[in-house]
Protein backbone atom coordinates (compact mmCIF):
# COMPACT_ATOMS: atom_id res chain seq x y z
CA UNK A 1 0.00 0.00 0.00
CA UNK A 2 1.03 3.67 -0.87
CA UNK A 3 1.16 6.50 1.51
CA UNK A 4 -1.31 9.01 2.08
CA UNK A 5 1.15 11.84 2.51
CA UNK A 6 4.58 12.14 1.51
CA UNK A 7 7.16 15.22 2.79
CA UNK A 8 10.01 15.52 1.00
CA UNK A 9 12.79 18.00 1.84
CA UNK A 10 10.58 20.43 2.91
CA UNK A 11 12.04 23.90 3.88
CA UNK A 12 10.48 27.23 5.07
CA UNK A 13 12.55 30.39 6.21
CA UNK A 14 11.23 33.29 7.64
CA UNK A 15 13.90 35.82 6.50
CA UNK A 16 17.33 34.23 8.59
CA UNK A 17 15.36 32.07 10.24
CA UNK A 18 15.14 28.45 9.29
CA UNK A 19 11.59 27.31 10.87
CA UNK A 20 11.44 23.85 8.92
CA UNK A 21 15.17 22.79 7.69
CA UNK A 22 14.85 19.71 5.04
CA UNK A 23 11.52 18.03 7.26
CA UNK A 24 11.02 14.76 5.14
CA UNK A 25 8.36 11.72 6.31
CA UNK A 26 5.67 9.69 5.23
CA UNK A 27 1.99 9.28 6.57
CA UNK A 28 0.11 6.32 6.24
CA UNK A 29 -3.25 5.56 5.94
CA UNK A 30 -5.09 4.87 9.69
CA UNK A 31 -1.78 6.03 11.19
CA UNK A 32 -1.76 9.08 13.68
CA UNK A 33 1.29 10.97 13.52
CA UNK A 34 2.65 13.09 16.94
CA UNK A 35 4.80 16.02 16.10
CA UNK A 36 6.39 17.10 19.53
CA UNK A 37 9.19 19.99 20.11
CA UNK A 38 9.38 23.05 22.42
CA UNK A 39 7.62 25.96 21.49
CA UNK A 40 9.26 27.64 18.72
CA UNK A 41 10.88 24.29 17.21
CA UNK A 42 8.68 24.83 13.96
CA UNK A 43 6.17 22.02 14.25
CA UNK A 44 3.18 24.50 13.84
CA UNK A 45 4.74 26.23 10.92
CA UNK A 46 5.01 22.59 9.47
CA UNK A 47 1.64 21.85 9.81
CA UNK A 48 0.72 24.63 8.31
CA UNK A 49 3.05 24.31 5.30
CA UNK A 50 1.04 20.91 4.60
CA UNK A 51 -2.16 21.64 5.69
CA UNK A 52 -3.09 25.14 4.83
CA UNK A 53 -1.61 27.71 2.22
CA UNK A 54 1.51 28.77 3.84
CA UNK A 55 3.81 28.81 1.20
CA UNK A 56 7.12 27.09 1.34
CA UNK A 57 10.62 27.68 0.12
CA UNK A 58 11.81 24.28 -1.14
CA UNK A 59 10.59 20.73 -1.20
CA UNK A 60 7.56 18.65 -1.95
CA UNK A 61 4.09 17.71 -0.50
CA UNK A 62 2.51 14.76 -2.56
CA UNK A 63 -1.20 13.44 -1.12
CA UNK A 64 -2.88 10.19 -3.21
CA UNK A 65 -6.55 11.50 -2.77
CA UNK A 66 -9.65 9.51 -2.32
CA UNK A 67 -9.35 8.69 -6.56
CA UNK A 68 -6.10 7.17 -5.75
CA UNK A 69 -4.25 9.70 -7.59
CA UNK A 70 -1.29 11.33 -6.41
CA UNK A 71 -1.28 14.86 -6.24
CA UNK A 72 1.47 17.18 -6.28
CA UNK A 73 0.06 19.74 -3.44
CA UNK A 74 1.93 22.55 -4.17
CA UNK A 75 1.33 22.94 -7.45
CA UNK A 76 -2.17 21.74 -7.45
CA UNK A 77 -4.25 24.86 -8.87
CA UNK A 78 -5.59 27.18 -5.97
CA UNK A 79 -9.34 25.65 -7.10
CA UNK A 80 -8.32 22.20 -6.12
CA UNK A 81 -6.26 22.87 -3.20
CA UNK A 82 -9.30 24.59 -1.75
CA UNK A 83 -11.72 22.19 -2.42
CA UNK A 84 -9.46 19.44 -1.03
CA UNK A 85 -8.65 21.73 2.31
CA UNK A 86 -12.97 22.03 2.86
CA UNK A 87 -13.71 18.42 1.93
CA UNK A 88 -10.58 15.66 2.00
CA UNK A 89 -8.95 17.57 4.92
CA UNK A 90 -9.76 19.20 7.63
CA UNK A 91 -7.91 21.43 10.29
CA UNK A 92 -8.60 21.75 13.82
CA UNK A 93 -7.14 24.74 15.38
CA UNK A 94 -5.52 25.15 18.73
CA UNK A 95 -8.33 28.06 18.94
CA UNK A 96 -11.65 27.16 18.18
CA UNK A 97 -12.26 30.78 17.47
CA UNK A 98 -10.04 30.23 14.36
CA UNK A 99 -11.87 27.37 13.14
CA UNK A 100 -15.51 28.22 14.02
CA UNK A 101 -17.76 31.02 12.92
CA UNK A 102 -18.25 32.32 16.54
CA UNK A 103 -21.39 34.04 15.03
CA UNK A 104 -23.25 31.54 13.54
CA UNK A 105 -25.09 28.40 15.53
CA UNK A 106 -23.21 25.21 16.16
CA UNK A 107 -25.92 23.85 13.53
CA UNK A 108 -24.64 26.59 10.86
CA UNK A 109 -20.75 25.50 11.84
CA UNK A 110 -21.49 21.75 10.67
CA UNK A 111 -23.55 23.10 7.81
CA UNK A 112 -20.87 25.21 5.85
CA UNK A 113 -18.84 22.15 4.80
CA UNK A 114 -21.52 20.38 3.63
CA UNK A 115 -23.27 23.64 2.03
CA UNK A 116 -19.66 23.99 0.28
CA UNK A 117 -19.78 20.60 -1.40
CA UNK A 118 -23.27 21.73 -2.96
CA UNK A 119 -25.70 20.09 -0.32
CA UNK A 120 -28.58 22.36 -0.51
CA UNK A 121 -31.36 20.48 1.34
CA UNK A 122 -31.85 22.06 4.30
CA UNK A 123 -33.91 19.12 6.69
CA UNK A 124 -30.99 17.01 4.79
CA UNK A 125 -28.21 19.17 6.77
CA UNK A 126 -29.95 19.31 10.01
CA UNK A 127 -29.77 15.46 10.52
CA UNK A 128 -26.42 15.54 9.37
CA UNK A 129 -25.11 17.85 12.15
CA UNK A 130 -27.30 16.27 14.65
CA UNK A 131 -25.64 12.95 13.76
CA UNK A 132 -22.59 14.50 13.94
CA UNK A 133 -22.96 16.41 17.47
CA UNK A 134 -23.68 12.91 18.91
CA UNK A 135 -20.57 11.66 17.53
CA UNK A 136 -18.95 13.71 19.17
CA UNK A 137 -20.62 13.85 22.24
CA UNK A 138 -22.85 17.36 22.33
CA UNK A 139 -26.20 17.54 23.60
CA UNK A 140 -28.43 17.47 20.18
CA UNK A 141 -30.62 20.23 21.55
CA UNK A 142 -27.54 22.28 21.27
CA UNK A 143 -27.51 22.62 17.91
CA UNK A 144 -28.92 25.99 17.61
CA UNK A 145 -26.85 27.70 20.41
CA UNK A 146 -23.94 30.14 19.58
CA UNK A 147 -20.38 28.47 19.92
CA UNK A 148 -19.79 31.51 22.11
CA UNK A 149 -22.08 29.87 24.33
CA UNK A 150 -20.24 26.62 24.53
CA UNK A 151 -17.53 25.04 26.68
CA UNK A 152 -13.84 25.60 25.55
CA UNK A 153 -13.73 21.35 25.36
CA UNK A 154 -17.48 21.61 23.51
CA UNK A 155 -16.17 24.21 21.36
CA UNK A 156 -13.25 22.07 20.60
CA UNK A 157 -15.69 18.61 19.99
CA UNK A 158 -17.70 21.14 18.11
CA UNK A 159 -14.63 22.13 15.75
CA UNK A 160 -14.29 18.26 14.80
CA UNK A 161 -18.21 17.70 14.35
CA UNK A 162 -17.76 20.60 11.58
CA UNK A 163 -14.51 18.78 10.07
CA UNK A 164 -15.86 15.42 10.47
CA UNK A 165 -19.24 16.05 7.96
CA UNK A 166 -17.31 16.39 4.69
CA UNK A 167 -15.71 12.64 5.85
CA UNK A 168 -11.75 13.69 5.27
CA UNK A 169 -9.27 11.28 5.13
CA UNK A 170 -6.19 13.44 6.75
CA UNK A 171 -7.15 15.47 9.55
CA UNK A 172 -4.56 18.25 10.93
CA UNK A 173 -4.42 19.27 14.58
CA UNK A 174 -2.26 22.04 16.17
CA UNK A 175 -2.95 21.53 20.03
CA UNK A 176 -6.25 20.01 20.24
CA UNK A 177 -5.94 20.19 23.90
CA UNK A 178 -4.25 23.55 24.69
CA UNK A 179 -6.52 25.48 26.83
CA UNK A 180 -8.27 22.64 28.72
CA UNK A 181 -8.22 21.58 31.84
CA UNK A 182 -7.35 17.92 33.11
CA UNK A 183 -10.38 16.02 32.49
CA UNK A 184 -11.50 17.71 29.52
CA UNK A 185 -8.88 16.80 28.25
CA UNK A 186 -8.75 13.36 29.04
CA UNK A 187 -12.35 12.91 27.47
CA UNK A 188 -11.24 14.49 24.06
CA UNK A 189 -8.55 12.45 23.91
CA UNK A 190 -10.44 9.11 24.55
CA UNK A 191 -12.83 10.89 21.84
CA UNK A 192 -10.47 11.30 19.69
CA UNK A 193 -9.22 7.76 19.88
CA UNK A 194 -12.20 6.17 18.80
CA UNK A 195 -13.13 8.25 15.92
CA UNK A 196 -9.72 7.70 14.65
CA UNK A 197 -10.35 4.23 15.32
CA UNK A 198 -14.43 4.24 13.69
CA UNK A 199 -13.58 6.26 10.52
CA UNK A 200 -10.07 5.10 9.94
CA UNK A 201 -9.10 8.52 9.97
CA UNK A 202 -5.18 9.85 9.46
CA UNK A 203 -3.99 12.02 11.47
CA UNK A 204 -1.29 14.66 11.77
CA UNK A 205 -0.82 15.89 15.46
CA UNK A 206 1.18 18.88 16.82
CA UNK A 207 1.63 19.08 20.49
CA UNK A 208 3.55 19.45 23.41
CA UNK A 209 2.36 17.56 25.19
CA UNK A 210 3.80 13.84 26.04
CA UNK A 211 1.09 12.35 27.34
CA UNK A 212 -0.74 13.47 24.24
CA UNK A 213 1.16 11.27 21.59
CA UNK A 214 1.48 8.20 24.16
CA UNK A 215 -2.15 8.14 24.18
CA UNK A 216 -2.85 8.94 20.54
CA UNK A 217 -0.25 8.82 18.06
CA UNK A 218 1.31 5.88 16.72
CA UNK A 219 4.40 7.31 15.19
CA UNK A 220 6.02 10.36 16.86
CA UNK A 221 8.52 13.29 14.76
CA UNK A 222 10.62 15.18 17.71
CA UNK A 223 11.63 18.61 16.24
CA UNK A 224 14.13 21.00 18.02
CA UNK A 225 15.41 24.47 15.82
CA UNK A 226 13.51 23.19 12.75
CA UNK A 227 14.62 19.77 11.86
CA UNK A 228 13.60 16.59 13.10
CA UNK A 229 16.21 15.05 15.59
CA UNK A 230 14.53 11.88 16.43
CA UNK A 231 11.35 9.59 14.91
CA UNK A 232 10.23 6.48 15.25
CA UNK A 233 7.18 4.33 17.03
CA UNK A 234 5.55 6.29 19.70
CA UNK A 235 6.89 3.84 22.25
CA UNK A 236 10.50 3.39 21.21
CA UNK A 237 10.84 7.21 20.89
CA UNK A 238 9.10 7.59 24.43
CA UNK A 239 10.62 4.72 26.49
CA UNK A 240 14.12 4.83 24.49
CA UNK A 241 14.93 8.09 23.57
CA UNK A 242 18.27 8.47 21.20
CA UNK A 243 18.89 12.03 21.08
CA UNK A 244 19.65 13.98 24.05
CA UNK A 245 16.84 16.63 23.34
CA UNK A 246 14.67 13.70 23.17
CA UNK A 247 15.90 12.33 26.78
CA UNK A 248 15.60 15.94 28.03
CA UNK A 249 11.79 15.98 26.84
CA UNK A 250 10.83 12.74 27.92
CA UNK A 251 12.54 12.90 31.60
CA UNK A 252 10.78 16.08 31.95
CA UNK A 253 7.62 14.90 31.80
CA UNK A 254 6.05 14.08 35.20
CA UNK A 255 5.05 10.17 35.37
CA UNK A 256 2.32 9.18 37.67
CA UNK A 257 2.57 5.68 38.50
CA UNK B 1 -32.46 73.18 -22.65
CA UNK B 2 -29.50 72.32 -20.39
CA UNK B 3 -27.96 74.95 -17.70
CA UNK B 4 -25.39 76.42 -19.61
CA UNK B 5 -21.73 75.63 -17.91
CA UNK B 6 -22.18 72.44 -17.56
CA UNK B 7 -21.33 69.53 -20.38
CA UNK B 8 -24.56 67.50 -20.93
CA UNK B 9 -25.13 64.88 -18.02
CA UNK B 10 -22.76 66.91 -15.77
CA UNK B 11 -19.45 64.84 -15.94
CA UNK B 12 -17.21 65.14 -18.58
CA UNK B 13 -16.98 63.19 -21.97
CA UNK B 14 -13.69 61.13 -20.58
CA UNK B 15 -15.39 60.08 -17.76
CA UNK B 16 -18.54 58.66 -19.04
CA UNK B 17 -16.03 56.84 -21.73
CA UNK B 18 -14.25 55.39 -18.54
CA UNK B 19 -17.65 54.52 -16.82
CA UNK B 20 -19.55 53.36 -20.13
CA UNK B 21 -16.28 51.32 -20.70
CA UNK B 22 -16.65 49.38 -17.23
CA UNK B 23 -20.17 49.48 -18.02
CA UNK B 24 -19.63 46.86 -21.50
CA UNK B 25 -17.15 44.44 -19.33
CA UNK B 26 -20.26 44.17 -16.80
CA UNK B 27 -22.51 43.46 -19.35
CA UNK B 28 -19.84 40.84 -21.21
CA UNK B 29 -19.70 39.34 -17.96
CA UNK B 30 -23.54 39.31 -16.22
CA UNK B 31 -22.92 39.72 -12.47
CA UNK B 32 -19.40 40.54 -12.00
CA UNK B 33 -18.30 43.44 -10.12
CA UNK B 34 -16.31 46.20 -12.15
CA UNK B 35 -14.18 48.39 -10.43
CA UNK B 36 -14.83 52.04 -11.87
CA UNK B 37 -13.03 55.41 -11.17
CA UNK B 38 -16.16 56.71 -9.39
CA UNK B 39 -16.38 60.79 -8.92
CA UNK B 40 -17.29 63.31 -6.20
CA UNK B 41 -20.58 64.39 -7.27
CA UNK B 42 -22.53 67.38 -6.54
CA UNK B 43 -24.56 65.13 -3.65
CA UNK B 44 -22.99 63.08 -0.80
CA UNK B 45 -22.74 59.31 -0.95
CA UNK B 46 -25.36 57.26 -0.06
CA UNK B 47 -27.93 59.51 -2.33
CA UNK B 48 -27.50 57.19 -5.33
CA UNK B 49 -23.97 58.70 -6.91
CA UNK B 50 -23.21 55.09 -8.44
CA UNK B 51 -26.82 55.03 -10.48
CA UNK B 52 -26.34 58.60 -11.16
CA UNK B 53 -22.91 58.04 -12.52
CA UNK B 54 -24.04 55.40 -14.33
CA UNK B 55 -27.45 56.99 -15.51
CA UNK B 56 -24.76 60.59 -16.51
CA UNK B 57 -22.78 57.73 -18.94
CA UNK B 58 -25.72 56.44 -20.99
CA UNK B 59 -27.85 58.86 -20.84
CA UNK B 60 -28.86 60.85 -24.71
CA UNK B 61 -30.63 63.55 -25.47
CA UNK B 62 -33.37 61.48 -27.13
CA UNK B 63 -34.25 59.79 -23.37
CA UNK B 64 -37.16 60.46 -21.32
CA UNK B 65 -35.97 59.77 -18.28
CA UNK B 66 -38.19 58.18 -14.85
CA UNK B 67 -36.87 58.12 -11.30
CA UNK B 68 -38.51 56.83 -8.49
CA UNK B 69 -37.12 55.88 -4.82
CA UNK B 70 -38.75 53.13 -3.44
CA UNK B 71 -41.32 52.93 -5.93
CA UNK B 72 -42.55 56.68 -5.59
CA UNK B 73 -42.05 59.18 -8.43
CA UNK B 74 -42.87 61.96 -5.93
CA UNK B 75 -40.39 61.58 -2.89
CA UNK B 76 -37.05 63.41 -2.13
CA UNK B 77 -34.41 61.28 -3.57
CA UNK B 78 -36.50 60.85 -6.85
CA UNK B 79 -37.79 64.51 -6.93
CA UNK B 80 -34.35 65.86 -6.85
CA UNK B 81 -31.86 63.32 -8.83
CA UNK B 82 -34.69 63.71 -11.55
CA UNK B 83 -34.78 67.57 -11.94
CA UNK B 84 -30.72 67.44 -11.44
CA UNK B 85 -30.70 65.49 -15.11
CA UNK B 86 -33.04 67.57 -16.15
CA UNK B 87 -31.04 70.51 -15.31
CA UNK B 88 -27.90 69.51 -16.70
CA UNK B 89 -29.28 67.04 -19.55
CA UNK B 90 -32.41 69.24 -20.69
CA UNK B 91 -33.85 65.81 -21.52
CA UNK B 92 -37.74 64.77 -21.07
CA UNK B 93 -39.07 63.33 -17.86
CA UNK B 94 -42.13 61.16 -17.14
CA UNK B 95 -43.63 59.56 -14.21
CA UNK B 96 -44.66 56.69 -16.45
CA UNK B 97 -42.94 53.53 -16.93
CA UNK B 98 -44.08 52.57 -20.43
CA UNK B 99 -43.06 55.72 -21.46
CA UNK B 100 -39.39 55.78 -19.82
CA UNK B 101 -36.69 54.75 -21.97
CA UNK B 102 -34.21 55.17 -18.95
CA UNK B 103 -35.05 54.45 -14.98
CA UNK B 104 -33.23 54.99 -12.35
CA UNK B 105 -34.70 53.39 -9.41
CA UNK B 106 -33.81 53.01 -5.72
CA UNK B 107 -35.37 50.23 -3.86
CA UNK B 108 -37.83 48.96 -6.04
CA UNK B 109 -38.56 47.72 -10.02
CA UNK B 110 -41.37 49.37 -11.39
CA UNK B 111 -44.60 46.46 -11.07
CA UNK B 112 -45.30 47.74 -14.68
CA UNK B 113 -42.93 45.12 -16.92
CA UNK B 114 -39.91 46.90 -18.59
CA UNK B 115 -39.98 46.04 -22.83
CA UNK B 116 -36.94 45.71 -25.27
CA UNK B 117 -35.18 48.94 -25.65
CA UNK B 118 -35.54 50.37 -22.06
CA UNK B 119 -32.22 50.49 -19.41
CA UNK B 120 -32.77 50.22 -15.71
CA UNK B 121 -29.95 51.93 -13.02
CA UNK B 122 -30.01 50.59 -9.54
CA UNK B 123 -28.45 52.16 -6.94
CA UNK B 124 -26.69 50.03 -4.98
CA UNK B 125 -25.20 50.81 -1.49
CA UNK B 126 -23.35 48.00 -0.65
CA UNK B 127 -22.49 45.50 -3.94
CA UNK B 128 -20.25 42.41 -2.59
CA UNK B 129 -23.09 39.59 -1.39
CA UNK B 130 -20.10 37.77 0.80
CA UNK B 131 -19.53 40.78 2.52
CA UNK B 132 -21.85 39.77 5.42
CA UNK B 133 -19.82 36.15 5.32
CA UNK B 134 -16.26 37.04 4.50
CA UNK B 135 -14.73 40.91 5.29
CA UNK B 136 -11.75 40.76 3.57
CA UNK B 137 -12.36 41.50 -0.28
CA UNK B 138 -9.24 39.77 -1.58
CA UNK B 139 -11.03 36.62 0.01
CA UNK B 140 -14.76 37.48 -1.44
CA UNK B 141 -12.87 38.05 -5.07
CA UNK B 142 -11.22 34.70 -4.86
CA UNK B 143 -14.07 33.02 -3.65
CA UNK B 144 -16.18 34.62 -7.12
CA UNK B 145 -13.61 34.07 -9.11
CA UNK B 146 -13.74 29.75 -8.06
CA UNK B 147 -17.47 29.92 -7.72
CA UNK B 148 -17.58 29.18 -3.26
CA UNK B 149 -20.68 30.04 -2.63
CA UNK B 150 -21.59 27.37 0.00
CA UNK B 151 -20.96 29.77 2.69
CA UNK B 152 -23.06 32.09 1.66
CA UNK B 153 -26.43 29.38 2.63
CA UNK B 154 -24.90 29.88 5.59
CA UNK B 155 -27.05 32.89 6.36
CA UNK B 156 -30.50 30.95 4.79
CA UNK B 157 -29.72 28.28 7.48
CA UNK B 158 -29.56 30.38 9.68
CA UNK B 159 -32.54 32.13 8.96
CA UNK B 160 -34.50 29.06 8.55
CA UNK B 161 -33.47 28.13 12.10
CA UNK B 162 -34.16 31.28 14.03
CA UNK B 163 -37.67 31.73 12.11
CA UNK B 164 -39.17 28.74 10.21
CA UNK B 165 -38.33 30.76 7.10
CA UNK B 166 -36.29 32.33 4.77
CA UNK B 167 -36.35 35.87 6.58
CA UNK B 168 -33.93 37.86 3.97
CA UNK B 169 -36.67 40.44 3.29
CA UNK B 170 -34.70 42.75 0.80
CA UNK B 171 -31.44 42.31 -1.13
CA UNK B 172 -32.26 38.71 -1.66
CA UNK B 173 -28.68 37.57 -3.03
CA UNK B 174 -29.00 36.23 -6.24
CA UNK B 175 -27.17 33.73 -8.86
CA UNK B 176 -26.67 35.74 -12.53
CA UNK B 177 -26.28 33.21 -15.34
CA UNK B 178 -25.92 30.34 -13.69
CA UNK B 179 -22.28 32.14 -12.63
CA UNK B 180 -21.68 34.75 -10.52
CA UNK B 181 -23.67 35.57 -6.98
CA UNK B 182 -25.04 39.22 -7.12
CA UNK B 183 -26.64 41.62 -4.46
CA UNK B 184 -30.05 42.98 -6.37
CA UNK B 185 -29.45 46.23 -3.94
CA UNK B 186 -32.23 47.01 -1.32
CA UNK B 187 -35.14 45.83 -3.68
CA UNK B 188 -37.88 43.67 -1.93
CA UNK B 189 -37.38 40.34 -2.54
CA UNK B 190 -41.03 40.22 -4.06
CA UNK B 191 -38.50 41.94 -7.04
CA UNK B 192 -36.68 39.70 -7.21
CA UNK B 193 -38.40 37.40 -9.90
CA UNK B 194 -38.89 40.34 -12.12
CA UNK B 195 -35.23 40.74 -12.79
CA UNK B 196 -35.37 36.66 -14.34
CA UNK B 197 -35.53 36.83 -17.94
CA UNK B 198 -36.43 40.65 -18.48
CA UNK B 199 -36.19 42.16 -21.83
CA UNK B 200 -34.45 45.22 -20.46
CA UNK B 201 -30.70 46.12 -19.53
CA UNK B 202 -30.48 46.22 -16.01
CA UNK B 203 -26.98 48.16 -14.86
CA UNK B 204 -26.42 48.76 -11.26
CA UNK B 205 -23.62 51.58 -9.47
CA UNK B 206 -22.13 51.56 -6.44
CA UNK B 207 -20.29 55.37 -6.06
CA UNK B 208 -18.93 54.96 -2.82
CA UNK B 209 -17.91 50.95 -2.93
CA UNK B 210 -16.46 51.80 -7.02
CA UNK B 211 -17.89 48.94 -8.41
CA UNK B 212 -20.58 48.72 -11.61
CA UNK B 213 -22.42 45.25 -12.49
CA UNK B 214 -24.83 44.40 -14.61
CA UNK B 215 -27.80 42.00 -15.86
CA UNK B 216 -28.48 42.01 -19.49
CA UNK B 217 -32.09 41.71 -21.02
CA UNK B 218 -32.83 37.76 -20.87
CA UNK B 219 -30.62 36.67 -18.51
CA UNK B 220 -31.67 33.89 -16.23
CA UNK B 221 -31.70 35.76 -12.55
CA UNK B 222 -32.29 32.73 -9.18
CA UNK B 223 -32.61 33.83 -5.63
CA UNK B 224 -30.84 31.27 -3.58
CA UNK B 225 -32.67 28.78 -1.64
CA UNK B 226 -32.87 24.94 -0.48
CA UNK B 227 -34.84 22.68 -1.91
CA UNK B 228 -37.02 22.37 1.21
CA UNK B 229 -37.29 25.50 1.62
CA UNK B 230 -37.96 27.29 -1.83
CA UNK B 231 -37.46 30.78 -2.60
CA UNK B 232 -41.23 32.99 -1.93
CA UNK B 233 -42.30 36.49 -2.54
CA UNK B 234 -44.19 38.64 0.06
CA UNK B 235 -47.64 38.12 0.25
CA UNK B 236 -50.52 40.58 1.69
CA UNK B 237 -53.28 37.83 2.05
CA UNK B 238 -56.39 38.99 1.97
CA UNK B 239 -55.05 42.72 1.27
CA UNK B 240 -55.32 45.25 -1.34
CA UNK B 241 -54.34 48.48 -2.19
CA UNK B 242 -56.62 51.38 -0.44
CA UNK B 243 -56.61 53.67 -3.14
CA UNK B 244 -56.67 51.64 -6.49
CA UNK B 245 -57.85 48.26 -5.09
CA UNK B 246 -54.38 46.34 -7.02
CA UNK B 247 -54.02 43.06 -5.48
CA UNK B 248 -50.69 42.32 -7.03
CA UNK B 249 -48.45 44.93 -6.32
CA UNK B 250 -46.12 46.00 -3.59
CA UNK B 251 -48.11 47.42 -0.47
CA UNK B 252 -46.75 49.75 1.91
CA UNK B 253 -47.90 49.98 5.19
CA UNK B 254 -49.10 53.65 5.78
CA UNK B 255 -49.69 54.82 9.29
CA UNK B 256 -52.25 57.82 8.71
CA UNK B 257 -52.77 59.20 12.63
CA UNK B 258 -51.44 59.50 15.76
CA UNK B 259 -54.55 56.52 16.83
CA UNK B 260 -52.99 53.87 15.19
CA UNK B 261 -54.72 54.47 11.90
CA UNK B 262 -53.08 52.87 9.05
CA UNK B 263 -53.69 52.19 5.39
CA UNK B 264 -51.93 49.50 3.03
CA UNK B 265 -51.01 51.64 -0.47
CA UNK B 266 -49.08 50.71 -3.86
CA UNK B 267 -45.43 51.75 -2.99
CA UNK B 268 -45.28 51.80 -7.09
CA UNK B 269 -47.34 55.38 -7.56
CA UNK B 270 -47.15 55.52 -11.69
CA UNK B 271 -48.69 52.12 -10.95
CA UNK B 272 -51.79 53.24 -8.54
CA UNK B 273 -52.42 55.82 -10.32
CA UNK B 274 -52.70 53.22 -13.45
CA UNK B 275 -54.99 51.50 -11.89
CA UNK B 276 -57.39 54.02 -11.08
CA UNK B 277 -60.15 54.38 -13.31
Amino acid sequence: MGYLLNINQLTKTYGNLTACDNISFDLYSGQILGIVGESGSGKSTLLNCIGSNLSIDGGKVTYTNSNNEILNIKQLPEAQHRKLTKTEWGFVQQNPRDGLRMNVTAGANIAERLLNVGVRHYGNIREEAKYWLEQVEIDTNRIDDLPSTFSGGMQQRLQLARVLVTKPGLIFMDEPTGGLDVSVQARLLDLLRSLVRNLDLSVILVTHDIGVVRLLAHRLLVMKNGQIVESGLTDRVLDDPQHPYTQQLVSSVLINN
Amino acid sequence: MPEPGFNFAYLDEQTKRSIRRAILKAIAIPGHQIPFSSREMPMSYGWGTGGIQVTASVIGKEDTLKVIDQGADDTTNAVNIRRFFKKVCGVKTTEKTSEATLIQTRHRIPETPLTEGQTIVYQVPMPEPLFVIEPSRTEAAKMHALEEYGSMYVKLYEDITQFGHIATAYDYPVIVDKRYLMKPSPIPRFDNLKMNNNPALQLFGAGREKRIYAVPPYTEVKSLDFEDYPFTVEKWEDKACEFCGATDSYLDEVVTDNEGGRMWICSDTDYCNGQLP
